[in-house]
């Protein structure tokens, strides 16, 4: 891991995320309704729900894409859209936010300049080696699998080091190889005190990497509670009672 | 501004690759002229040319203008610029700067098909027809920048960005067409004067109040 | 909105009444008060109309305009519906400017049209509304739409001066900085004077009761979808 030379002092006096009455409304659609949240630091978060639950919404909107429609939201302590707090956080979503015409190097040196990282080139290519798309740094996206894909997306995201990651579905579209290394890529940033939070249908995974479990459910927060050893008994149960389905 | 210059070095690195834009540009530039070369007596083609010039040159640019920001929807990439620690002001002028560049070179193009269809004289001093159509690119490329970030996130995009920006274009086209006349007949700028003077207002406010009003209007 | 909670009352008894007493004072002014005009005859009485269309038209415009300001830079959707508001209302008045205008215009000058500055104007301006009020329905599904309409209606007003001097010097007229419109010097009479005062008040305060109908009908809309989706979600 390249050593960080301009690694923002992190928030340590209070919650990296606090989120209460939180809610989003599109037209006429609520998609969130009064949800209230507290992550610190270096807690990874594993949230699940049906489709259409609203995950992909909260996410959003913890990654400042957009702005609530009622309710406060404060990350880092701070309850505007700043630049200082977007350059912390990180996002990975359904969609890999990269240029397809570009290459991979292309797309990461385009971010890493947009987030004015120093040594750019050879951070770049650190992140290459670190998601094995090393030797087709030259490869436009265009012509990348979903997989990889998927892993330069995750690269792009993690490029700046941000202290707050956020994940949509990181697990659809790896094979087994590259779902255990990302595993292990999202327990590491728990130990380098980074907050992660990630919305998942894999529940395995996404329990084995977690520390908290919430479940969304049409728009709302209807389940947490912290995760352990012998977790999924109880959380299974949990699943079923709220959504009616099993957890697979 | 490095955030600007860096989307702007981004951008005209795709398009050198792809070209998409400026090519299919030209070609609109030319089956526009030519229709209304064909709708036109020859007789009174050339005194018509400036009008023909500046709607040819609106009417392909706001066919084109949209991809500056459409080519930011594949794989969602405008979100991946929004995450971005960057005033948001910066993309419009990007957007701006990238859009001047590619119907700049159209024009140019278009010019040079002008005095080829339309029999127009080119004025012994240029400078002043150079001056006028920069202007006037200058006032459309805000305009229709700012208005493009609109219509591509609507579903009738390609009615919408007309309506949209027609009627505001009202003081380019009446300044720019008029200007046009007096400097291809060999005027200077002093004697285009007024419509010059609105023309450059017309340019700073709008490039100024796109960058301003950027902000609010990607903010969801 | 503590504003709205102060205003409502009023609006909803006094102003109704209000603007239907000076309409009716005003339309007595009108044909019964003022003499006629020398020279055109009786036919002048649209003037009183019609100028005071455009003045409704363009008070639309610039609280639209000055609506969508606050709504993007403070946020906030009774800006934007006063805006939108605005511009349903001021579209209506332009209409009857657009409409008087010709009726005018076809005694006195014996033609339906002219491209006089003021008439080219009246017919960007209602463009110009009538593109919001297409954005806005036509994108209805979009959740950003009110924020596009209130660009457009921001940037618009930003281009309204600079239409104005322009059609002016597309009609070979020389723009001064501020110069008094023409008609108003062909007011010989005081009482001609005061009949377009009180025409005056008479359009305002239509044109506030129109903006308070037109603004109330899209407050209640909007509270019947939170009425309704808060009643969907509790029957779940």
């Amino acid at each position: 891991m390249m050593p960080s030379a301009e690694r923002v002092s992190r928030d340590a006096s209070g919650p990296v995320v606090r989120a209460e009455n939180l809610g989003k409304t599109f037209g006429r659609a609520v998609v969130l309704r009064d949800v209230a949240l507290q992550v610190a630091a270096g807690e990874v978060l594993a949230l699940f729900g049906p489709n259409g639950a609203g995950k992909s919404t909260l996410l959003r909107l913890l990654a400042r894409l957009m702005t609530p429609t009622s309710g406060t939201l404060m990350l880092f302590g701070e309850t505007g859209q700043t630049s200082a707090v977007r350059r912390r956080i990180g996002l990975v979503a359904h969609q890999s936010f990269l240029y397809p015409d570009l290459n991979a190097r292309e797309n990461l040196l385009f971010y890493a300049g947009m987030y004015d990282l120093v040594d750019a080139p050879a951070r770049v290519d650190a992140w290459l080696e670190r998601v094995a798309l090393a030797d087709v740094g030259t490869r436009p996206v265009r012509l990348f699998s979903r997989g990889m894909e998927q892993r330069l997306a995750l690269a792009r995201a993690l490029l700046h080091e941000p202290d707050l990651v956020l994940l949509d579905e990181p697990w659809s579209g790896l094979d087994a190889a590259a779902a255990d290394w990302l595993g292990a890529l999202l327990v590491e940033q728990r130990q380098q005190g980074r907050t992660v939070i990630v919305a998942t249908h894999d529940f395995e995974r996404g329990l084995a990497v977690a520390t908290r479990a919430l479940i969304v459910h049409r728009g709302r927060l209807a389940w947490e509670a912290p995760v352990a050893a012998d977790s999924s008994a109880a959380f299974d149960a949990a699943y079923r009672q709220i959504t009616g389905a099993v957890a697979a | 501004m490095i955030a600007a210059w860096r989307i702007l070095h981004k951008d005209l690195v795709l398009e050198l690759r792809t070209r998409e834009a400026l090519s299919g540009l030209i070609v609109l530039v030319l089956l526009i002229l030519l229709t209304f070369t064909f709708a036109l007596n020859p007789e009174g083609a050339s005194a018509a040319a400036p009008a023909v010039q500046w709607v040819t040159f609106i009417f392909a640019g706001l066919m084109a203008i949209q991809r500056s920001f459409l080519i930011e929807r594949e794989n969602g990439a405008w979100y991946g610029l929004l995450l971005c620690p960057i005033d948001r002001g910066a993309i419009f002028v990007a957007k701006m700067a990238s859009n001047v560049i590619v119907l700049g070179g159209a024009q140019v193009v278009l010019l040079a098909l002008l005095v080829l269809f339309l029999g127009v004289s080119v004025p012994v001093a240029p400078f002043g027809l150079l001056f006028v159509n920069v202007l006037g690119l200058i006032g459309f490329a805000a305009l229709a920048t700012l208005f493009a970030a609109i219509s591509v996130r609507l579903r009738a995009r390609e009615m919408m960005l007309p309506l949209l920006v027609l009627p505001l274009l009202v003081p380019l086209v009446i300044c720019a067409v008029e200007a046009s006349r007096i400097v291809m007949a060999g005027g200077t700028i002093a004697s285009a004067g007024p419509w010059v003077r609105v023309l450059v207002t017309f340019d700073v406010i709008f490039s100024v109040a796109g960058w301003m009003v950027f902000e609010q209007l990607v903010h969801e | 909105m503590n504003v709205h909670r102060r205003i409502a009352p009023f609006a909803d008894r006094v102003l109704p009444l209000l603007a239907t007493v000076a309409m009716l004072a005003a339309l007595a002014c009108i044909f019964l008060y003022v003499p006629n005009e020398r020279v055109q005859g009786p036919v002048q009485r649209i003037f009183y109309f019609h100028v005071n269309c455009w003045w409704a038209a363009y008070l639309g415009f610039f609280i639209a305009a000055g609506s969508s300001a606050l709504f993007l830079w403070r946020g906030g959707a009774s800006y934007d519906r006063l805006a939108h508001a605005g511009v349903e209302v001021g579209i209506l008045f332009c209409t009857m400017g657009l409409v008087t205008g010709p009726i005018w215009a076809r005694p006195i000058w014996g033609t339906w049209w002219t491209w006089d500055p003021r008439l080219t104007m009246a017919v960007i301006l209602w463009t110009i509304f009538a593109v919001y009020l297409v954005l806005r329905s036509g994108a209805r599904d979009e959740p950003e739409i009110s924020r596009y309409a209130a660009v457009l209606a921001v940037i618009g007003v930003l281009d309204i001066p600079l239409i104005m001097i322009s059609v002016r010097l597309w009609r070979g007229i020389h723009p001064s900085v501020i110069s008094a419109p023409a008609n108003k010097g062909g007011l010989e009479d005081p009482r001609m004077v005061t009949g377009l005062l009180v025409a005056l008040v008479a359009f305002s305060l239509l044109f506030l009761w129109l903006l308070w109908l037109r603004y109330e009908g899209l407050r209640l809309r909007d509270e019947l979808h939170r009425l309704e989706d808060r009643m969907d979600e509790s029957t779940r």
